[in-house]
């Protein structure tokens, strides 16, 4: 199964893959969610949703179903 | 020299300190109003510059790019793609956060590519050492193609730098920082020969963006270069990245962090912010103490506001000559000023900690955590905003429900919001606490009379709750679901941007409710003084006659005259019309009057009741409130605000559509007359139906 932000952990960092753009907001873009880009989970919000990530230095919250959409290699495990 | 005047545009994202930046060059020389049409908020400001220059610098709505996805952004594009507008920037000022700068300049090399001279304003320069963070200001003046000021707005560093920079704007280089036109050179190149004369960004955001554009035909560039949703979007995908390709080059060189010296407080913060646990804890304990702290501290001053005005009053029946003119003034217009101004205290505590909350970043995590939870009732984590500001204004409320992007949950908070208790209510329910809730402490520390008014805003809340889930089970809407909400770092609130948001908020709110509260005092009055026919015009000789076998000092023989005449002035002749229909409530005929003169704008009700119990009282001494207290009804001789009436009262207040202004907001920003009507018929149809069942189970 390919991993997704949906699936890391909290304190994991991981590279952007892909993403099918009609399902992810424009303004979530701009915000520097673009593949090629370093995402680290920070939080997840209590009963599991949303999730608050550093895309690319910037700190924004996304839901689940949207960061289902997003593809993603990890690199580093929090351990 | 002659004096010049110029028109600087400050733009950028939302949380890099825009507002203080403007709060720092235009001090309170602030104008707020709305664009035409919309309710979007225009803040125009004045500054005196070096060199006889003087500038109208004009604060526009945050917003990450320049791809409208709200009405706050497309009034940002609109005006930089109309030339003729008066606002039309001569120089524009990009302000960014230095912690940001990434990001914050995605918008900064859109406006180049407008070629509107632009500064770059790096603010929050004083947290550069904090972070680890330096910058290499002479490259990046030279690749971004502008001049740089490093400014600090909380500490007013850096304003006289960015002063002289305006005043010299026409030195700053037009040309665009990127060419953005080679992530399809074909297409672009062809949209360029066909309308030559047209900047190609401006020919392309007239393509993909809803907006305005005076000069060209829209329709004739679509249908010529349109192509499907998801194509345009893939290029404004791949506009993005180059827009970041060139800004990460460019800060590669220009920007250096050592993350060593960075500190972790925000992660250390967020994580008991936001805990699954003490998350919540602190977010109810925040609210509590809002809510306590607002009705013990502003007592103090109310209670002085009105007994000023009652002594205002008797002062002025005293000092002036008599006669109706002095009348109007002492019974009418001085109460009604009074019923205006005793909100003061209350709103500005309001509008302070919302202030205090959003500026802090705080806000941002009880929309974190929220969002669960309030999407199980068909609402948005983004609802909790406007859920707490509503507690101080409805129409801000609906307003600020802007940034929710789904439709459906927006629509839904659109609708609930108005049960939350704003503070248009309060001086009803500050007035029917006092009088019906004994001032007691229980547990030794609560308030009665605080928990009372707690129990009511969370009678609000539960409310608002309940009808959303309702309205998210019976509203048949799909709508995609995007929810992304930036999380600023943590800042101490600033106090001069909380203080002048308290009060152009609070001002704003006292002159528009103040004119309507104004003249519907003086028509009460009017009403109240005259009356036709004889009842009313003969009441001393009715009055001698009822009485002509027992012996009335003057006292109570004026006092009996007075209730003859407004039983039998036009407003009593009204107010006993309705009686029948609330009687079942336990309001009398007075209180009807009340609910009639209130129904556009709930804080009239105490203003009114005022006016009522002051017409013909030659004891203006006393207070609204102990007038109110002494209220007996005439047949029982029972008091008329007692507790089952008082209860009663209080619910009524809480769920009913009272407000003109809410109904007006509704409609303007759904943009239909359906949700406004069903507003109110559900809202009204609730209060009379709780008050009902309340009274009949209390008294």
């Amino acid at each position: 199964m390919q991993n997704t932000i949906h699936t890391l952990k909290k304190g994991d960092k991981a590279i952007i893959k892909d993403f099918d753009i009609d399902l992810i907001p424009l303004k979530l873009l701009e915000m520097g969610c673009l593949p090629g880009s370093l995402v680290e989970l920070l939080q997840i919000a209590p009963f599991g949703d949303p999730l608050y990530l550093d895309i690319n230095g910037s700190h924004v919250a996304i839901r689940v179903e949207t960061a289902r959409e997003i593809e993603v290699e990890l690199i580093l495990n929090n351990l | 020299m002659s004096v010049q005047n110029i028109n600087v545009a400050l733009i950028g994202n939302p949380n890099t300190g825009k507002t203080s930046v403007f709060n720092q060059l235009t001090g309170l020389n602030q104008q707020v109003g709305n664009y035409p049409g919309i309710t979007v908020e225009k803040k125009i400001g004045f500054c005196k510059l070096p060199h006889n220059v003087k500038a109208n610098i004009l604060d526009l709505p945050g917003t990450y790019s320049l791809n409208a996805s709200s009405m706050d952004e497309s009034v940002v594009i609109e005006l930089l793609l109309n030339k003729n507008d008066k606002l039309y920037p001569d120089v524009a000022v990009v302000v960014t956060d230095v912690e940001n700068l990434k990001r914050n300049l995605l918008i900064y090399t859109q406006i180049k590519d407008l070629e509107i001279p632009t500064i770059l304003v790096i603010n929050m320069s004083d947290r550069m050492v904090s972070k680890g963070i330096s910058l290499d200001i002479p490259l990046l003046e030279e690749k971004l193609k502008t001049k740089i000021a490093l400014v600090s707005s909380r500490k007013g560093l850096g304003i006289d730098e960015l002063k002289e920079l305006i005043v010299s704007y026409k030195t700053i280089p037009h040309e665009p920082c990127l060419n953005a036109s080679v992530i399809d050179p074909e297409y672009f190149e062809k949209l360029q020969h066909a309308f030559p004369n047209q900047l190609m960004y401006k020919l392309w955001l007239v393509i993909t963006q809803d907006v305005n554009f005076s000069n060209l035909d829209r329709n004739e560039i679509r249908n010529t270069f349109t192509k499907s949703h998801s194509e345009l979007k893939r290029l404004q995908q791949k506009e993005t990245i180059k827009r970041y390709q060139f800004i990460n080059d460019v800060l590669k060189e220009g920007l250096k962090v050592d993350t060593a010296a960075a500190t972790d407080f925000r992660a250390k913060l967020d994580r008991i912010l936001t805990h699954k646990f003490w998350g919540y804890i602190i977010f109810l304990g925040i609210l509590f103490i809002i809510f306590q702290s607002i009705f013990s501290w502003s007592t103090i001053p109310m209670d002085f506001i009105d007994s000023t005005f009652a002594s205002l009053s008797s002062w002025t029946a005293k000092e002036l000559p008599s006669g109706i003119l002095t009348d109007l003034l002492s019974q009418g217009i001085i109460p009604g000023i009074g019923g205006v101004i005793i909100f003061i205290p209350q709103i500005a505590f309001l509008f302070l900690f919302i202030s205090i909350l959003e500026e802090s970043g705080y806000m941002s995590r009880v929309v974190f955590l929220m969002d669960k939870i309030m999407r199980k009732f068909g609402l948005s984590g983004k609802s909790v905003v406007p859920l707490i500001s509503g507690t101080a204004c409805a129409i801000p409320a609906i307003m600020a429900t802007r940034n929710i992007e789904n439709w459906k949950e927006r629509l839904i908070t659109i609708l609930v919001t108005p049960f939350t208790t704003c503070s248009a209510r309060l001086p009803v329910y500050a007035i029917m606490i006092s009088l019906v809730i004994p001032n007691k402490r229980v547990l030794g520390f609560l308030n009665l009379q605080g928990l009372s008014l707690m129990l009511l805003y969370l009678l609000g809340f539960v409310t608002a709750i309940i009808s959303a889930y309702i309205l998210n089970k019976v509203l048949k809407l799909d709508s995609k679901t995007y929810f992304v909400v930036e999380m600023p770092s943590y800042k101490l609130p600033l106090f001069k941007n909380v203080g002048i948001n308290v009060v152009e908020k609070t001002k704003a709110f006292v002159l528009g409710a103040g004119k309507i509260i104004l003249a519907i005092s003086v028509i009460l009055w009017f009403l109240a003084s005259f009356g036709p026919g004889k009842e009313f015009n003969d009441a001393e000789n009715i009055v001698k006659e009822r009485f002509a076998n027992t012996t009335l000092n003057e006292i109570q023989f004026e006092n009996e005259v007075a209730s003859q005449k407004i039983e039998n002035s036009y407003i009593g002749i009204m107010g006993k019309a309705i009686e029948p229909v609330i009687s079942p409530l336990g309001y009398d005929w007075k209180i009807g009057i009340a609910i009639i003169s209130s129904f556009a704008a709930r804080e009239v009700l105490v203003g009114t009741l005022a006016t009522i119990y002051s017409v013909g009282d030659s004891d203006n001494e006393s207070t609204i409130k102990s007038k109110m207290q002494k209220e007996v009804n005439p047949e029982t001789g029972e008091k008329i605000f007692n507790f089952a009436s008082g209860i009663s009262l209080l619910l009524f207040y809480a769920f009913a559509m009272q407000c003109a202004s809410t109904l007006a907001i509704t409609k303007k920003e759904t943009n239909s007359w359906k949700w406004p009507v069903m507003q109110l018929f559900f809202m009204s149809g609730l209060a009379y139906i709780t008050a009902l069942l309340a009274y009949q189970f209390l008294k």
